[in-house]
């Protein structure tokens, strides 16, 4: 899977900002840089033709008095630029650590885990939370609070295209805001080395219109359903009854396990296992048989299942829209 | 001359066996994520009480290989604490089951007694994990369960929780009232469809 995210190619609020503050250090310091160099590319042809003349070095008291005062601007200069830097980088810092707008904001908690993502949407009627796994939905213009967990090792929360990294620490909440300002859909990374498999441990953002948005969260809420034809109902059985129910949740069924990612709705999902591979059949397959061969030290077990039950496993994963 | 140099010669093969002999120590554990674990049925020769009609039966003795090995130790409490088994056991403390880090061992404390109460469950409130748990999985959790004893080695054996901390000191400083979280961001009806 290609990695595209810039930060350079925001799509919020607060990446705006951020974007805009790295355009201008990056402009000043360039500036500096090119007239640091010119005057050392100065000092050292003026040398050269010195030298070149016979002449010495002269070490009268007026230039270095001259020399000194140089040195002094210098300084002063590098220092209130420094300051400017600290002043705009605090501003913009402040910028982005309150919602902007007015409108209510949507509360996700994320929770990282080695190596994948859960995302839990908090209401204030329970009846409404909704849970899901590596794969964010947020709504076009609405300020969202996301509270950052972790379960076991510090992790760190990225979508370059809407706001900068921030660590999901054990046994601590951190927050922070998005505001995601046009639709569309990124990738986005775990920015803390966390483990063996950190470097797979991506999940799929889809910003969307707020109408979509409710659409999509009244469909995620919804119990699965029951699979109707026979070979996904055997399917149902070779889940419920092996070692997927130890770990996996199917809302509506009897496995109810928050141990790894929730598969309620596996089958709208873009990708599996944390970003790592594109949800088709013949991946999932690949997966289920040996997570162990494209995510080594994964939590998940291989399962050793016969070609049948494979195939059934398959048509009920199929069947959770 | 000829005797210096036999000594420095002596002195520079000591140093090198040295060298070699301390990088055994530097060999990194091997993590067996993907080995075909010994079978379940390992256990199938455990009996629960040494009365036997006839000649005794030799008794099985089966090696857990993860009684040894760190990463084992630690993914069996990961899945100690993850498949809540502390619901019962209490991290080992024993509440509605029976306890795991004293020294009385109700249905055998050898790792195959172990791994045969994971799988057949036990009267009174074990449940049966049959064909619900890997070969792996169950070896590494007998493993810990016997860590909890002090029956594995001290050194692999894991010294860390992860598990939620379930109380914080009462001495603590209050937490600082939150001036954001409390009058910017209070949705008081329900936010979602």
């Amino acid at each position: 899977m290609t990695w595209t995210g810039s930060i350079f190619d925001t799509a919020g609020t607060q990446a705006e900002r951020i974007a805009r503050l790295a355009w201008f250090i990056i402009a000043v310091s360039t500036v500096v840089y090119v007239l640091v160099l010119a005057a050392t590319a100065l000092a050292t042809r003026r040398a050269r033709a010195r030298t070149a003349r016979g002449e010495l070095a002269d070490h009268d008291p007026a230039t270095e008095q001259r020399l000194g005062r140089h040195v002094l601007l210098a300084t002063a200069l590098s220092t209130i630029l420094l300051l400017v830097y600290v002043t705009v980088t605090a501003r913009t810092g402040r910028a982005i650590a309150w919602p902007t707008g007015a409108r209510e904001p949507l509360t996700i908690e994320v929770t990282g885990h080695q190596w994948w993502w859960e995302f839990r949407y908090r209401d204030s009627l329970p009846s409404n939370w909704l849970s899901t796994s590596n794969e964010l939905h947020i709504p076009v213009g609405r300020p969202v609070r996301v509270i950052l967990l972790s379960n076991d090792v510090i992790h760190s929360f990225w979508i370059p295209e809407l706001h900068g990294k921030q660590d999901a620490i054990p046994g601590h909440r951190n927050t922070m805001w998005l505001q995601a300002d046009r639709a569309g859909v990124w990738k986005a990374r775990c920015a803390e080395f966390c483990g063996y498999q950190h470097a797979k441990m991506a999940f799929d953002v889809v910003a969307e219109s707020p109408g979509r948005f409710n659409q999509w969260y009244v469909s995620q809420l919804a119990s699965a359903q029951p699979p109707t034809d026979t070979s996904a109902k055997h399917g149902e059985d070779v889940f419920m009854q092996r070692t997927c129910i130890m770990c996996h949740t199917i809302s509506g069924t009897q496995a109810g396990s928050r141990v790894g990612p929730e598969l309620s709705h596996i089958a709208t999902r873009p990708s599996i296992a944390a970003g790592s591979l594109p949800n088709t059949r013949d991946n999932l397959a690949r997966w289920i048989l040996d997570p162990q061969l494209i995510k080594p030290g994964v939590h998940m077990p291989p399962n050793k299942l016969s070609p049948g039950d494979m195939n059934a496993l398959l048509n009920y994963l199929e069947t959770l829209k | 001359m000829r005797s210096s140099s036999l000594r420095q010669r002596s002195r520079d093969a000591l140093l090198v066996a040295t060298a070699v002999a301390a990088m055994q120590g530097c060999k990194r554990e091997e993590r067996p994520f993907d080995k075909e674990a010994p079978a379940a049925p390992a256990y199938a020769a455990v009996t629960l009480d040494t009365l036997q009609p006839g000649v005794p039966r030799p008794d099985v003795d089966v090696v857990n290989a993860s009684d040894k090995n760190a990463y084992d130790l630690s993914e069996g409490k990961r899945l100690f604490e993850s498949w809540n088994c502390s619901g019962c056991h209490s991290h080992g403390g024993g509440g509605m089951g029976p306890p795991l880090m004293d020294d009385e061992w109700t249905y055998g404390s050898d790792p195959e007694n172990i791994v045969a109460t994971i799988v057949e469950g036990r009267p009174n409130g074990m449940p049966s994990f049959r064909g619900r748990i890997t070969n792996q999985q169950l070896w590494q959790l007998a493993a810990y369960v016997r860590s909890m004893a002090g029956l594995t080695p001290k050194a692999p054996s894991p010294g860390r929780d992860d598990d939620m901390q379930y109380k914080v000191d009462e001495q603590r400083t209050p937490a600082m009232p939150r001036r954001a979280s409390a009058s910017r961001a209070t949705p008081p009806k329900s936010t979602q469809p």
